[in-house]
């Protein structure tokens, strides 16, 4: 399906019909609302904008939707980030006593990017994805919303697409958002199982007991596992990438596997193989407890987090329903009922959605099309408004 | 706001309820006078017990036996009180059990004064008091535990039978050294998850809607949780009322002693402030430079980028070792140009945060070079990051191949294996700080480093220290190097250790020089 193939040199034309026309401000402004159960609440947060040119301006805030609405209309803001809720209007931060303008409440939040599984994927890497490694994003969305749902008992999760090369969650409830930094941080590292950076070669260790949190991670990986990496991603394939799979297992399963595939090629028989040989030396080992195709797992395709993004509560994060610059991509909250059938590259451009508005409405029928595209991206959003208004 | 001592009149009180558990949370300030030599030596005593507590914290691991034992030892030669019961007999010619109590009381809140004037300061406290708080509970009976918690309303709820029973197979699998028999016959509290942040951390507890899951035993975690929350309020509140203090000239000088003793160098203050030209930072970097920063030097001369972990590390480090903000921001301007940044780019996005490192902007706070313990405990590195500690969080693997590779040893390959083997076995013990006073050794040929390392500026001054002295050094190594198996040899360590004892039995101004 054609995107009207965005071009970022277009962006000063196209923002200002997207602020005028689809932008959904008043459920974007119920949301940060939160039923007006604290006073100020939406007053008191702060939102960051990055205008033309890469002038970028912290401390916004607005008193009304009105406000807010007439504001972007006017700056019309390349990029939106939404900030902490703080004990003073940010936009008169200056004329509060050093000291106590201060960060107070700002919803739980996750970023997982597609950079940081560079050593693990062979089909893209940088800012790129295709549909072969999204289902890293996939995976790394059905692990963490079970997690923070059943695990931490949260309830309010919105998960959306960053529009470029990862998805964000961003946590509501209530108790998420009066964490402190400790606490965010806690909830970061209690899902944290990729540990180590360039030096690391081995970054999953398990050891007994298999903590329940690891083992209902495993089984979501498991489901995806072969097709994602053994198929796909072709991780036993080329010398290149077996020899990454084998770094990370002990000398003797090495030597045994490096002679099996002289002979063996199919990467399924492979994989089984090393299964096989994993599941012997376990139960030759008395200590008993030895993960190595669990890990390998695990490190292929549990997902990672920043924890620093996480865990500030004055953390800036990208706008649902801002518009990407380099892709033109607009952040739509995912459906998670549809995330089998979510496609980053069906997600609509600015400069798609605006042609369709801008195009002559010929007869009624289309004149509704185009207000269904308005209201596909709306509809999730409101989905999730409705679940938050139900606890107000 | 009650002062500690000194003013309050004398309440009547009856020994018995005041100190009736040897462990406490320090909740109540004491409501007595003192005398003000009584003032100054129980300060002194705490102080040498927190400063033993961090010393043996570094070398040895934490709550092991050997550490245990040690810490015994400082406790009783230093008169505080132990877990006997109040009313013990009276060890001859010694101090009561009440009297040992009551010191412990005083001895806190008199520190608080000292210690609760800026951040680093009160972090250092906070630590040094949760590590000692933790061994002494830790060395409590059954018994002593929980009468503590009552006393102290701590009253969690404990999870029914029926539910144990449902969650049984992963109550055992979710904490080390549970069986199906001991979840059946311990209690297990429900803890709300924000009161147990340590147990969720490191993913020791099974969390189920919000709630941990705890068995008895772990319960310190928890209690400790609620010691260091209550005592970062309370150093807040105190560093308010602190003028009115300080104003009492008899114990200004005092306290601003005690606050110093701790700091010893924070680095914040460069004393060789423009003496580093950015030309010599290339050699420095691999003559005095520690291996983290080393490496962080590396990556940045090899990709022209470094991440924001990497960027605050190392910058902080360079301010440390004196360079100024232009010379700072001439070198990582060259730097990221080589790469993909250009220099209008490097002047809106990453200038602005060298300046922060300054203290130029935003809240303009001097931002002070890490320490180790902050390098190695916080922010660990993930993918593409080269910060943090290379003992911590580096492979053992790579970790040698690197050492190897930096040819570390001037003096050859029988020295260089030998030496690598130790620095490997210090990590595995989680000594990363020794590991690296080991590298020290082997890269200034020395047999003694002669300091205790717990700050990269310290490592490259004492290097800088070292290299500038010259040919005396060289002289020593010579000798050394000919008297390898020379057990004489194995003793100097010890001497050093003996001479270090002895300062500290002085009088109080040589006790608060730097060691």
């Amino acid at each position: 399906m054609p995107t009207s193939d965005y071009d970022p040199a277009c962006l000063p034309d196209l923002l200002p019909l997207y602020y005028r026309r689809l932008f959904p401000f008043s459920q974007y402004y119920r949301w940060l609302s939160y039923g007006g159960v604290s006073k100020n609440y939406f007053q008191n947060r702060e939102f960051s904008f990055t205008l033309k040119d890469d002038i970028y301006v912290r401390y916004q805030s607005f008193t009304t939707q009105n406000e807010l609405e007439k504001e972007m209309q006017k700056m019309v803001p390349y990029k939106i980030d939404i900030g902490a809720v703080y004990s003073h209007r940010p936009s008169q931060h200056n004329a509060v006593k050093s000291g106590t303008f201060q960060a107070l409440e700002k919803e739980l939040v996750f970023d997982i990017d597609m950079t940081d599984y560079d050593d693990v994927r062979r089909c893209c890497s940088a800012a790129d994805i295709c549909s072969k490694c999204w289902t890293l994003m996939t995976i790394a969305i059905r692990i963490l919303d079970r997690a923070l749902r059943e695990d931490f008992g949260f309830h309010h999760l919105l998960w959306v697409y960053s529009g470029r090369r990862g998805v964000h969650c961003w946590v509501c409830d209530d108790a998420a958002r009066k964490l402190s930094v400790a606490a965010r941080s806690a909830v970061a590292e209690y899902l944290s199982l990729i540990k180590g950076g360039e030096e690391t070669v081995r970054k999953v260790v398990l050891s007994d007991p298999i903590h329940p949190f690891i083992n209902h991670s495993l089984s979501v990986v498991e489901r995806y596992f072969c097709q994602y990496a053994i198929v796909e991603q072709d991780i036993l394939g080329s010398k290149e990438s077996v020899d990454k799979v084998l770094a990370l297992l002990p000398e003797d399963i090495k030597k045994d596997l490096t002679v099996y595939y002289q002979e063996e090629k199919n990467p399924m028989k492979r994989w089984d193989r090393l299964c096989t040989l994993v599941e012997h030396k376990k139960s030759s080992i008395k200590k008993g407890g030895q993960y190595f195709d669990k890990e390998i797992m695990l490190q292929y395709c549990y997902p990672r987090l920043d924890v620093n993004v996480s865990k500030g509560v004055n953390h800036l994060l990208k706008s649902p329903f801002s518009i990407h610059p380099k892709t033109g991509r607009i952040s739509v909250p995912i459906d998670l009922k549809e995330l089998n059938t979510f496609d980053p590259f069906e997600v609509p451009t600015i400069s798609l959605i605006c042609e369709e508005l801008e195009r002559p409405r010929a007869d009624e029928a289309e004149d509704d099309d185009v207000k269904d595209k308005e209201n596909e991206q709306e509809a999730g959003e409101r989905r999730r408004i409705r679940d938050l208004q139900k606890d107000f | 706001m009650q002062f500690p001592g000194r003013r309050k009149k004398v309440i009547g009180s009856s020994q018995n309820d005041l100190y009736d558990h040897c462990l406490q949370f320090y909740g109540q300030p004491p409501l007595e006078n003192i005398s003000l030599t009584e003032f100054e030596t129980f300060a002194v005593e705490r102080l040498k017990l927190l400063k033993s507590v961090e010393n043996i914290g570094v070398s040895y691991v934490k709550n092991s036996e050997q550490y245990v034992k040690k810490l015994d030892a400082e406790f009783s030669s230093l008169n505080f009180p132990l877990r006997t019961e109040l009313g013990d007999r009276r060890v001859q010619g010694g101090t009561s059990e009440y009297e040992k109590r009551r010191k412990d009381h005083i001895s806190h809140f008199i520190l608080r004064l000292a210690y609760c004037q800026t951040e680093d300061l009160r972090r250092w406290f906070i630590q040094q008091e949760m590590d000692l708080f933790r061994y002494r509970f830790g060395e409590l009976t059954s018994k002593h535990k929980t009468d503590f918690l009552h006393k102290n309303n701590l009253k969690y709820e404990t999870v029914s039978a029926e539910e144990k029973k449902s969650l049984k197979d992963k109550l055992i699998t979710s904490s080390y050294g549970l069986s199906g028999i001991t979840v059946e016959e311990y209690d297990f509290y429900k803890v709300p998850f924000q009161d147990a942040l340590d147990l969720v951390r490191t993913r020791k507890v099974y969390l189920l809607a919000g709630n941990a899951y705890i068995p008895h035993h772990e319960i310190v975690t928890i209690v400790l949780n609620d010691f260091r929350t209550r005592l970062s309020k309370a150093l807040a509140m105190t560093a308010r009322s602190l003028p009115a203090v300080q104003s009492d000239e008899r114990l200004q000088p005092l306290l601003s002693h005690l606050s110093h003793a701790y700091v010893g160098q924070d680095y914040s203050i460069q004393k060789n402030m423009g003496k580093i030209s950015l030309e010599q930072i290339d050699a420095l970097s691999g003559k005095s430079f520690p291996l983290c920063m080393r490496h962080l030097h590396k990556a940045l001369r090899e990709n022209h980028h470094l991440r924001h972990g990497g960027r605050m590390q190392y910058g902080l480090f360079l301010k440390g070792i004196g360079l100024t903000l232009d010379q700072a921001l001439q070198f990582w301007r060259s730097e990221f140009v080589k790469g993909k940044v250009d220099a209008d780019k490097f002047d809106k996005a990453y200038a602005y945060s060298v300046r922060h490192m300054f203290g130029k902007e935003g809240k303009r706070t001097d931002y002070t070079p890490y320490s180790c313990m902050k390098v190695i405990l916080s922010n660990p590195p993930s993918q593409g990051d080269y910060h943090g500690c290379p003992f911590r969080h580096s492979d053992p693997e790579l970790l040698k191949q690197k050492l190897q590779n930096y040819k570390v040893s001037p003096s050859g390959i029988n020295q260089l294996l030998p030496m690598l083997a130790e620095i490997l076995e210090l990590v595995k013990g989680m000594h990363y700080q020794l590991a690296c006073q080991k590298y020290f050794e082997l890269t200034h040929n020395v047999e003694d480093a002669g300091f205790s390392l717990n700050h990269p500026n310290q490592y490259f001054t004492e290097s800088q220290k070292l290299l500038g002295g010259g040919l005396e050094i060289k002289k020593e190594v010579d000798m050394s190097q000919r008297s390898q198996e020379n057990p004489a040899n194995m003793t100097r360590p010890s001497q050093a250790n003996s001479k270090q004892a002895h300062e500290e039995m002085g009088d109080l101004d040589s006790f608060f020089q730097d060691e």
